[in-house]
């Protein structure tokens, strides 16, 4: 059953327990609020969201209020606006003026709702009470008392996602403040979210502290690379640079929140970057061009075909998993190819999964052999030592996990032909005989599956740094290095050619992908 | 078209009045400058008007450090990009954020006062007067956050008389 309401003048059905607020975002009317996040519980602390409701005397706030049959509800009538003037003018009655040298200025609801609704001159004459400022809470952040408004969304999270309950108010009054309980640090896997969620500049990131203003930043929808769940972003960057990486609602996901992990993952993509092809002589590296690498590199593969081992992390998107799986069975005579996720790590019930590579169940789906571990690898040495394998195809791989400094070392004594291709410098890539630099998802179209079977879209949020490329381009310029003609005119061509050719992906396209994804069954 | 008179169609005349003008400023010139319009410039300092948007200076509070509290509102309202702040952390947490860089390329700025609106906090001015900026390199005209302040001297061709080193 649905109730049916009149928001504005608008007719709206909305789900029975929905609050009016609910409701009136699900139909596009914006009304403005602080404490009210579709993830916590309702606290109805910041007053902000008040509407006139016809029939009942006074404002109520549409947080807490449930929707009822044949309600009439108005959220910009003159009353609606004079009561959230009244209101922010109580807010920033102790509120400092500190938006100079505030991070938050420029996304701030207290800024964003001023401008709006405020707009009146400061009636105050007291003097404003003041608090703590620049205040530890925890390894990334940094909290301001004075301008904190209170509508403990902060600490609504630490209670009820987290659940780790560092968070409290304390004291009374116009005195009252957030803060950690005694001994306690705001230290969760998951505390960045909390800077967030904060409406106003009281939570500030360590991290992105005066680095930017926000109104430089751009934004690109893109998918966090640091687990198999594949959390949905936004890249925040400016100048082919990235500033911070922040959640993108989606609640079949990652409801509205990111880990920390993949939160400071994009440092990966600013730093330790692999930006030119190089080539190995002696002790020394040496800038070449793509031409002079691939050349090298297929002439290699040609020189030891049958004896030539792919070792893949899952860190490619279907498009470049797809080629790669192609180049093997098409282009390449029976290469033994590896698929290697790295070690597991940490994994909770909230988000973080133990398989720290976004893309290892789209990398099967595209043909390639199902993971192995760490100790499965033995095979592989082995295989290397006994002269079975005399080139080595490293892709995103962390060789010295993978094998270990001494055995890396003694492998790449074996082998004729080392080739290591990535975005960043991995431990142990230094090893290698030739270096292929492909860009990372930030700079680069292209899609994931995540472990619940999503394909996820990545969008290139500007070019690839130095002489990087995304890492189908190189398979196709290798293919046809090695007489094929493949003419893949984008990461979006190959994805039409997979919706032809893999059965669980049939039908699919970026349009069809969109924003949040789209399930797809198992490759039978 | 008015028509020339007859008087004027004769010319010699109209020369001569000429000639006399020339001649009576030569002698003014000559016993006493009263009427001379020619700034004897650079020899002697030309004069601008109080409004005048000359080179920038950065000011500083009472306590002698430096008023910018690295908002960047200025490289904001900057039309021509040529404001460059990295802000840090103060360790005086009452004040939190200063500009650990500020430079102004002087070679990209179009001398709009656009930066001096913006300030919040009446931290950046263009008051010096100061328009003689020519300089032998071009890394001369990046003008870094000390010479802003008055702590540096400007490497420019002091009023254009600066012999080449």
């Amino acid at each position: 059953m649905a109730k049916k309401l009149t928001i504005d003048g608008k007719e709206i059905l909305a789900r029975d327990d929905a609050t009016i607020i609910e409701a009136a975002h699900e139909a596009g009317i914006v009304i403005p609020h602080y404490c009210y996040h579709p993830k916590l519980s309702i606290a109805g602390n910041c007053r902000m969201c008040l509407v006139e409701i016809e029939g009942r005397p006074k404002l109520e706030i549409s947080c807490n209020t449930r929707v009822a049959d044949d309600m009439v509800v108005y959220t910009q009538s003159p009353r609606v606006i004079e009561g959230r003037r009244g209101v922010l003018e109580f807010l920033l009655i102790n509120h400092p003026l500190d938006c100079p040298i505030c991070d938050q200025a420029g996304e701030c609801g207290l800024q964003d709702y001023y401008m709006q609704y405020g707009l009146y001159h400061s009636r105050f004459l007291e003097a404003k009470v003041h608090k703590r400022k620049v205040v530890d809470l925890g390894p990334d952040i940094v909290f301001d008392a004075e301008r904190c408004i209170l509508c403990t969304r902060c600490v609504r999270f630490c209670q009820e996602i987290t659940k780790t309950n560092e968070l409290g108010l304390f004291y009374r009054g116009d005195t009252v403040e957030i803060d950690t309980f005694p001994g306690k640090r705001l230290d969760n896997k998951y505390a960045g979210n909390t800077v967030d969620i904060c409406p106003v500049g009281a939570l500030t990131s360590k991290d992105f502290r005066f680095k930017i203003r926000v109104w430089f930043l751009q934004e690109t929808k893109s998918i966090c690379p640091g687990c198999a769940r594949g959390c949905n972003i936004f890249i925040h960057h400016h100048d082919g640079r990235v500033y911070r990486l922040k959640p993108r609602r989606n609640d079949a996901v990652n409801d509205t929140w990111i880990c920390d992990a993949g939160r400071f993952g994009y440092k990966a993509i600013n730093e330790q970057r692999l930006l030119h092809p190089m080539q190995r002589q002696g002790e020394a590296w040496q800038r070449v061009s793509w031409a002079q690498a691939l050349a090298q590199v297929s002439e290699t593969l040609q020189r030891h075909a049958g004896a030539v081992a792919l070792l893949v992390a899952p860190q490619g998107t279907n498009e470049d998993c797809y080629l790669l799986a192609r180049l093997a069975r098409e282009v390449l005579s029976a290469p033994q190819v590896v698929l290697y996720p790295g070690e597991p790590g940490d994994e909770d019930d909230l988000l973080l999964r133990a398989d720290k590579n976004p893309n290892t169940r789209g990398a099967q789906d595209m043909g390639l052999p199902p993971p192995v571990s760490t100790a499965q690898l033995a095979s592989l040495v082995a295989a290397v030592e006994q002269g079975q394998v005399r080139v080595l195809y490293a892709i995103d791989v962390n060789l010295q996990q993978a094998f270990g400094a001494d055995t890396l070392a003694r492998l790449a004594g074996h082998l004729d032909c080392l080739v290591f291709q990535g975005a960043n410098t991995l431990p142990g890539w230094e090893q290698a005989h030739v270096a292929l630099p492909s860009c990372t998802y930030a700079e680069r179209d292209g899609t994931f599956t995540n472990f619940q079977g999503r394909v996820q879209r990545l969008n290139a949020a500007f070019r690839p740094r130095g002489e990087a490329l995304p890492a189908w381009q190189i398979y196709q310029r290798l293919a046809n290095a090695l007489g094929q003609s493949w003419d893949y005119p984008s990461a979006e061509a190959i994805l039409a050619d997979i919706a032809t050719r893999v059965p669980a992906y049939a039908g699919l396209s970026y349009a069809k992908i969109g924003d949040l994804g789209c399930l797809v069954g198992t490759t039978p | 078209m008015e028509r020339l008179t007859f008087w004027q169609k004769l010319y010699l005349p109209e020369i001569l009045r000429g000639l006399a003008v020339t001649t009576r400023h030569f002698f003014a010139n000559l016993l006493g400058q009263r009427h001379t319009v020619t700034q004897q410039y650079p020899e002697q300092p030309t004069r601008v008007s109080p409004r005048y948007r000359g080179r920038h200076r950065l000011m500083r509070k009472e306590d002698g450090s430096p008023r910018c509290t690295a908002c960047m509102l200025c490289a904001t309202a900057c039309p021509a990009l040529c404001i460059h702040i990295e802000a840090a952390e103060h360790e005086d947490p009452t004040v939190e954020k200063y500009p650990a860089v500020f430079t102004i390329d002087e070679l990209r700025c179009v001398f709009c006062g656009l930066c001096v609106e913006a300030c919040p906090c009446d931290a950046i001015r263009m008051d010096t007067g100061v328009f003689a900026l020519a300089a032998y390199k071009r890394e001369h005209f990046l003008y870094p956050r000390n010479l802003l302040l008055g702590d540096e001297e400007p490497r420019h061709i002091a009023e254009g008389r600066a012999p080449l080193d």
